[in-house]
């Protein structure tokens, strides 16, 4: 079984999860020891040490299952049943001067025209493109830095390791500061590029997606066969604008916070690989690309699985980084910022609850995907 | 025998160099950054020596020389470290003590149980904002510490930890503590505990770090900046809090103070804070 992510930092959600979710394609020795284990661990009591056990048990736990039931499991069905509703976040939502309105919360974001669907559309948009080059490149990086410091001539490895991993310890309020600070008009990454004769862009602001800068320069512009056609408030012309400038920055420092802590993922699998394995297929005459495709990749297969997956649904929570830079950048919004802002901001708890119960089915499909991927992975 | 040749080793050494550096590059900038005046900071960003040095944002963080002011650091760090640290032995006793009863004690509904808090691990935290906001008005404890520490207090994640921390122990050794009429609770706190003392380092650490940094839940179970913490507050100046200049040194310096604390206990106890440090919490 694995776990949700992201990543970055906070309850990070993230952070914690993807900590145990390292463990099963990293140890996966371990796991086979497991089983053993288990058994010792459950070995039958005698009758009379087994008193009290039922008592105890129930007073053990008692504490733990009260506060997630209180505070997590009739929470979300509190929700659910506000998502039904028109509440606006001031009376008791159980009172009776809060209507039951059906699906127009989810009939207003999926099919009905207008500025919710047109919201809610760009919403999707937005993290569609967050995902697609978040996920690929934070995995890729991982993966070749993994494969660069796994050599045992090399020295240093510790210290590179502990600065690799040290961004996805901290903060991700306080990295988005420092990263609005690199990437404002005037600031150090427009400098270096002004050293090469290029005038940055104002990134945090500017809500032009990079496809449709490119589309530009080739001197195409809202074309009527794109422009004349829409889908979920957005028409085909946004959808393919690609990411934002202002996503790029949040892709840039999630690519940044995280792709060291997957390439301790990729370090801890890599070490599970007999070196004579690599050997052989060294002195059968295999190329050192041939030996990466055809002998390291391999093995690192169930890796590469739990860190796209953990990827994926990560990206699909991005919300720290958008809280900051978003309200100057709607092109940055993402639907866990957008439900957000429609509960807390625009006090329409009923829209805002559906956009998160749509987000909440979509990262639940992915973490059911996930474990039995790695189920799969792991008992081949 | 393998070799490397020096020209392999050279390339490596050279990503290596260049990559710490882009990890490192963005705290040196920070740091440099927040001991700049504001227009200096602006207008220079890239030289991360400041010259001259200017304290006015550490000052103004510190609360020194200035007057009230709409950042009240010293209440955001002591807010901080208050949670923090009152989350993380919360979740140290209430997550080891699930786990151990979930690991060894045999009582009816344990799988139902164990079941429920495999359920809870794939809620995403970020779902749960609204959720958790109305369940706060209900109880009426929304903008209040109580609010704040409550939700926090047990986490699917740490149970999940300790219980495989404590699958690991040796029965035997239980056996015979109760064999001599030790109870079930004097067998846990005084027998097991103490072998388990590598996991509830771990705990200690992801717990605190997590509820050091935690962010989204902080923002919407308080509205008062008496609540504020160091991640709400710096994210509440940033989004606008402050009027006069784009105050980056004062705002960098904010998020220096935030990963500091961090940093020590990460360079001080980093082999347990390894993505590995949850190895074993892997079967369902």
């Amino acid at each position: 079984m694995a776990q949700v992510s992201e990543g970055e930092g906070t309850r990070d959600t993230g952070a914690l999860p993807a900590r145990v979710a390292v463990a099963e394609a990293a140890r996966t020795a371990q796991d086979r020891r497991a089983p053993a284990r288990e058994r010792l661990g459950q070995r039958k009591p005698t009758g009379r040490l087994r008193k009290g056990e039922n008592l105890f048990g129930w007073l053990f736990v008692s504490p733990s299952v009260a506060v997630l039931l209180l505070f997590l499991f009739i929470p979300i069905l509190l929700a659910l049943y506000v998502s039904f509703t028109n509440w606006s976040g001031v009376t008791n939502p159980l009172s009776s001067s809060v209507k039951t309105v059906g699906l127009a919360n989810y009939k207003l974001l999926l099919n009905q025209p207008g500025l919710y669907q047109q919201n809610f559309g760009t919403a999707i948009r937005n993290n569609l493109y967050f995902v697609v080059f978040t996920v690929p490149l934070q995995t890729g990086l991982a993966l070749l830095l993994a494969v660069v410091v796994n050599n045992k001539f090399l020295k240093a490895k510790g210290f590179f390791r502990t600065v690799a991993y040290f961004p996805s310890v901290t903060s991700s309020i306080a990295i988005t500061v420092v990263f609005m600070f690199l990437f404002q008009g005037t600031g150090v990454i427009n400098t270096l590029l002004g050293f090469v004769g290029i005038q940055g862009p104002n990134w945090l602001f500017d809500t032009r997606g990079v496809f449709t800068l490119i589309y530009n320069a080739f001197g195409v512009n809202n074309p009527a066969a794109l422009v004349n056609h829409q889908f979920l408030g957005l028409n085909l012309w946004g959808w393919v604008a690609g990411p934002s400038l202002g996503m790029c920055v949040i892709i840039i420092m999630l690519v940044w916070t995280t792709s060291g802590t997957f390439m301790l993922f990729f370090l801890a699998a890599l070490q599970q690989i007999s070196e004579d394995l690599d050997e052989a297929s060294e002195i059968d005459g295999a190329t050192p690309w041939q030996r990466f495709r055809r002998v390291t990749l391999p093995m690192l297969r169930p890796t590469l699985v739990l860190v796209l997956l953990l990827g994926f649904i990560s990206t699909w929570q991005v919300f720290d980084q958008v809280f900051l830079i978003g309200p100057d950048n709607p092109a940055t919004i993402t639907p866990a910022y957008y439900s957000y802002q429609l509960s807390f901001q625009d006090s329409n708890f009923g829209a805002g609850a559906a956009v998160a119960f749509l987000l909440f089915c979509l990262i639940v499909f992915l973490t059911v995907l996930q474990r039995k991927f790695i189920r799969e992975d792991l008992t081949r | 025998m393998r070799t490397s040749s020096p020209w392999k080793l050279t390339i490596r050494y050279t990503l290596m160099a260049l990559f710490a550096a882009i990890y490192i590059f963005p705290f040196v900038i920070q740091v440099g950054n927040s001991f700049k005046s504001d227009p200096a900071a602006t207008a220079n960003a890239l030289n991360p020596i400041p010259n001259p040095a200017d304290l006015s944002a550490w000052r103004q963080i510190f609360g020194v020389g200035t007057a009230a002011s709409v950042t009240d650091f010293p209440r955001w760090l002591f807010n901080s470290a208050f949670l923090s640290v009152t989350i993380t032995v919360g979740r140290v006793f209430l997550d080891s003590l699930a786990g151990y009863a979930l690991a060894r004690l045999q009582f009816r509904g344990r799988k139902l149980v164990f079941g429920f808090v495999i359920a809870t691990l794939a809620v995403p935290g970020v779902v749960l904002l609204i959720p958790r906001f109305l369940m706060l008005k209900e109880l009426g404890i929304f903008n209040s510490y109580q609010g704040m520490i409550l939700p926090m207090l047990v986490d699917a994640t740490g149970i999940f930890l300790m219980r495989q921390f404590f699958l690991q122990v040796p029965v035997s050794l239980e056996e015979a503590g109760r064999v001599d009429g030790a109870s079930i609770w004097q067998v846990y706190w005084r027998i097991v505990l103490p072998v388990v003392r590598p996991g509830l380092l771990t705990l200690t650490i992801l717990s605190f770090q997590g509820s050091w940094n935690e962010f989204q839940f902080y923002e919407i179970a308080s509205i008062s900046p008496k609540y504020y913490t160091l991640t709400t507050g710096l994210a509440n100046i940033v989004g606008g809090g402050l009027s006069a200049g784009n105050e980056y040194p004062l705002k960098l310096g904010a998020a220096a103070l935030t990963i500091v604390p961090i940093g020590v206990v990460f360079f001080m106890l980093q082999k347990y804070m390894r993505p590995g440090g949850m190895a074993g919490a892997v079967k369902g």
